[in-house]
């Protein structure tokens, strides 16, 4: 072809264009064969997904469209462990007791309730009903408590359970589960008896590993409750009419709830599942779903659409958390505290983390604690923390004396591998460099691995976070008691643990707020942890949906009040 | 004939069980606990979950009963998931990454074949620079920069016309694929066009294309016949592969576009180690992978009259 085209130019010239033509009547058919390929596929992928979206919000039908972060890898509200299955829970189950939008407890499935010191009693209302048209019943409680402490149900939450009568030995194994001080006096009675006194009990029945399941029901679906929408008995304010696996979840208004100031709403549909927030910020944008959260680099964009922003603390605290195991170089009071004066966390906040809806963490207890009468922060406000690298280099070198150590080796800093974790472990590796002289190897690692090193003892200093299970300061207050877990840096004071012991069980509101006191104390002056960040959203919520709420403890988004407004206030 | 797909195929399970054992092996030598969570268990319990999961055997006997429930075709319950089989979530998601994966593939062999024809007959001239110069771009640019990409431009268009034209994520109806599958398809567009190029070109300037030319052979007849049939040959070639590459591999894709297809799942699995959805969607995939290249090479007895399958 070469030689052609020098002998005649004419001739490859006509020959291309011919090519050319030939070409395109090649393109044609394969337009056309692509419009068969793409109409088959179409109507295959019927099969595989329901997208029922009809916008943000569906003024007609009375719907919204939300997305979840992740699918829920099932709806067992006696097994659920992840913020998804919370949300979708805090939606079609009820418990006993349940919250306001204002995060005050109201009545839930019970219309009234006692504790005592010994024990509680929860009288249930006769109007609560479950999705199929039959009662709740006391029984129902008392059956879906037996089984998540059952060990053989494996229930990673049953924890919370310890403090009625029994719970924990059953849980370990030692006694069969008829045992638990649980008793259905009446189908409307629900008796309690308590291993110790629990003042914050109320609070507990709130959480979801304290919702109600039906023998009956249970056993009929062999194993697999909760895995599907008809696998599921519901008695919340919606239930789950479809769940196409990965892809979308309709709720739809449940007929049988009890109450009419919850769940306004016709239909809420779940029409994405995803994490990436640039996605979500693209689907808002859209007017495919009504609310999304922002991160910092997204703010701009926002306030260029005169979005309005909110701002919520999603309740977790992030800290530096010390291995305290003998023979660790963190087990040095000395070393601990030089660490502790060398930092400041607003600095972490402001200057390198610039995310608009975090605070820098003062104390193990979150700014928004509830404590006797006011804010737990501002009835103990946290210990006063000034940087002060004088007498950082004092108290590091009383550690290495003590220590007996001619230089310090290299500190362990364990962490984990999302952006912002790197980013402060980086921050604390170049702070103690340079103020310090210390040398931090960071050893990044996946979820899994993280908590694995943790469990195992194998960091000298870790990047850890807490988030509340319940409304009570408990839920901070008790992490670093020596017989909790979860206090995975093993710290063990008597001193602390005393404390704990008068926070969980002080009926003496006033009393039991001073232990919660002396813990935020003990935990700076002990230096168990080095506090960095609580953690918030910001987010954007479309304009027509009024009493939308992001919460700080339960489900990180909550549509239960929320209802459609399109007169424009 | 008969006898070498059979050959193949044998040789295939080989294959597969060897990836099946890689990864087992692999897999359990990862550091890190499945079944470590935030809120850590008592000993009672952890021993229930190991049980349930045949956790507390020895890793041979773990190994043996691992293999076994494959020759069934089970691949067990998943970790995270945790009422669900993990055929259960194959046979749920694999469709969507499928029909995603074949659309992608169409719209690669298609443009592939297509632009590389292109160039080919105007090598040197206009289309050709602009044509290989957006191939440059699609092969070094990575899909999840083109999918963020051109997600936001749906939105602009969306915004533009006043109406969802093209909706900018999820799943169900035609409108939802066709940007992410073109997305998806663009790297592999990219390179075919690039294969076509190179192959055209030879197949221009070799001596049974001048022999036509001198008969007098009609210049559309020689295009269509002699030049694009032969050309087309290596593009056949890397198509099987293409075909499982794409299909398994749209986990950027499928995440942008909150597509409920597989990828995600085998993703988040390696992230979480849950071992059960690992070993399956691998195995799976592996497969995949061997069955669609024997499809090729068998395909490859009847486009090629110069290969003969024994």
């Amino acid at each position: 072809m070469n030689e052609a085209s020098t002998t005649s130019i004419t001739t490859d010239d006509s020959f291309t264009s011919s090519a050319g033509k030939q070409l395109g009547l090649y393109t044609l058919y394969a337009l056309l064969g692509l419009v068969a390929i793409i109409y088959m596929l179409s109507v295959a992928a019927g099969n595989t997904g329901s997208n029922v979206s009809g916008g943000a919000v569906n003024v007609e039908r009375n719907s919204i469209t939300i997305t979840l972060r992740e699918e829920p890898p099932q709806l067992d509200a006696g097994r659920a462990t992840d913020a998804s299955s919370f949300v979708v829970l805090a939606h079609v189950m009820e418990g006993l007791i349940s919250y306001d939008d204002n995060d005050q407890l109201i009545p839930g499935v019970a219309e009234r309730w006692e504790i005592r010191e010994d024990g509680a009693t929860f009288w249930l209302r006769d109007d609560a009903m479950w999705s199929d048209g039959q009662p709740v019943t006391a029984h129902d409680f008392e059956f879906a408590w037996k089984r998540v402490l059952d060990p053989a149900t494996a229930a990673e939450y049953s924890f919370i359970m310890y403090s009625i009568k029994n719970a924990e030995a059953i849980n370990q194994g030692d006694l069969p589960k008829e045992m638990l001080a649980v008793t259905a006096t009446t189908d409307r009675i629900l008796d309690i008896e308590f291993e110790r006194p629990t003042p914050y009990f109320d609070k507990l029945a709130a959480f979801n590993t304290y919702f109600p399941l039906r023998e009956d029901f249970f056993e009929s679906t062999n194993g697999r409750y909760g895995s599907d929408a008809d696998m599921m008995l519901y008695n919340g304010p919606y239930v789950v009419a479809e769940w196409v696996h990965g892809s979308t979840m309709l709720w739809t208004k449940n007929p049988y709830y009890w109450s009419d100031e919850k769940g306004f709403l016709d239909e809420i549909v779940t029409a994405y599942i995803t994490q990436d927030v640039n996605a979500k910020l693209n689907l808002f944008k859209d007017g495919q779903i009504v609310d999304t959260h922002l991160v910092a680099p997204m703010l701009p964009t926002a306030m260029e659409q005169r979005w309005q922003i909110d701002r919520v603390m999603d309740g977790s605290v992030f800290f530096l958390e010390f291995n305290h195991r003998e023979g660790r170089i963190s087990d040095n009071l000395n070393f601990r505290k030089a660490l502790q004066l060398a930092q400041d966390s607003s600095e972490l906040v402001y200057k390198v983390l610039k995310e608009a809806s975090y605070l820098p963490a003062e104390s193990l207890f979150p700014v928004w604690i509830q404590g006797v009468e006011d804010v737990f922060r501002k009835e103990y406000p946290a210990p006063e923390h000034q940087m002060n690298l004088a007498r950082a280099r004092e108290h590091l070198e009383m550690a290495r004396q003590e220590l007996d150590l001619g230089e310090f080796p290299p500190i362990i800093f364990l962490s984990g591998d999302t952006p912002v974790s790197l980013l402060a472990a980086e921050y604390y590796q170049q702070l103690y460099k340079q103020n310090l002289g210390l040398e931090i190897r960071i050893d990044a690692q996946i979820f899994k691995q993280r908590l694995a090193k943790m469990t195992s003892g194998d960091f000298d200093i870790v990047l850890a976070g807490w988030s509340p299970d319940y409304f009570d300061a408990l839920t901070f207050g008790d992490l670093f008691a020596s017989w909790n877990l979860n206090n995975r840096g093993r710290y063990n004071s008597e001193e602390m643990d005393r404390h704990i012991r008068i926070a969980q069980s002080e009926l003496d509101p006033r009393k039991r707020m001073d232990a919660f006191g002396e813990i935020q104390r003990l935990a700076y002056d002990d230096v168990v942890i080095i506090p960095m960040y609580e953690r918030g959203w910001s987010f954007v919520v479309d304009p027509r949906l009024k009493g939308f709420k992001r919460r700080s403890v339960g489900p990180e988004t909550d549509y239960n009040y929320a209802y459609i407004d399109v007169s424009g206030n | 004939m008969w006898l070498y797909v059979i050959k193949r195929l044998l040789q295939g399970i080989i294959t597969v069980w060897f990836i099946a054992t890689a990864t087992f092996f692999a897999m359990h030598n990862v550091p890190g606990d499945p079944l470590l969570n935030d809120r850590a268990v008592t000993e009672a319990i952890r021993a229930n979950l190991e049980a349930r999961y045949g956790l507390d055997q020895p890793i041979g006997t773990q190994y043996l009963l691992y293999l076994r429930n494959l020759s069934r075709g089970d691949f067990g319950i998943s970790f995270t998931q945790e009422n669900r089989e993990v055929n259960d979530i194959i046979r749920e998601h694999f469709p969507v990454s499928a029909i995603l994966g074949i659309l992608a593939v169409v719209f690669a062999a298609a443009g592939g074949v297509l632009f590389g024809a292109l160039t080919a007959i105007y090598r040197n001239r206009l289309p050709d620079y602009i044509i290989m110069f957006l191939v440059i771009l699609g092969i070094s640019v990575p899909s999840f920069v083109v999918a963020a990409l051109s997600q936001l431009m749906l939105v602009t268009l969306n915004s533009a016309v006043g109406t969802t034209v093209l909706p900018v994520a999820g799943w169900g109806t035609i409108l939802h694929m066709l940007v992410p599958a073109m997305v998806l398809g663009l790297g592999t567009m990219a390179y075919l066009t690039r294969l076509m190029r190179s192959s055209m070109l030879e197949v221009i300037s070799s001596d049974f294309v001048r022999t036509a030319k001198s008969k007098g052979v009609p210049p559309a007849r020689i295009f269509a016949k002699h030049q694009l049939r032969n050309a087309i040959l290596p593009v056949i070639t890397v198509l099987g592969p293409a075909i499982a590459a794409i299909t398994t591999g749209g986990f950027v894709v499928e995440l942008v576009f909150a597509i409920p297809g597989l990828g995600r799942f085998f993703v988040q699995a390696v992230q979480q180690l849950d071992y059960t959805v690992i070993m399956g969607t691998t195995v799976f995939y592996g497969a995949f992978l061997v069955f669609m290249v024997i499809v090729v090479d068998v395909l490859y007895g009847f486009i090629d009259p110069r290969v003969r399958l024994e």
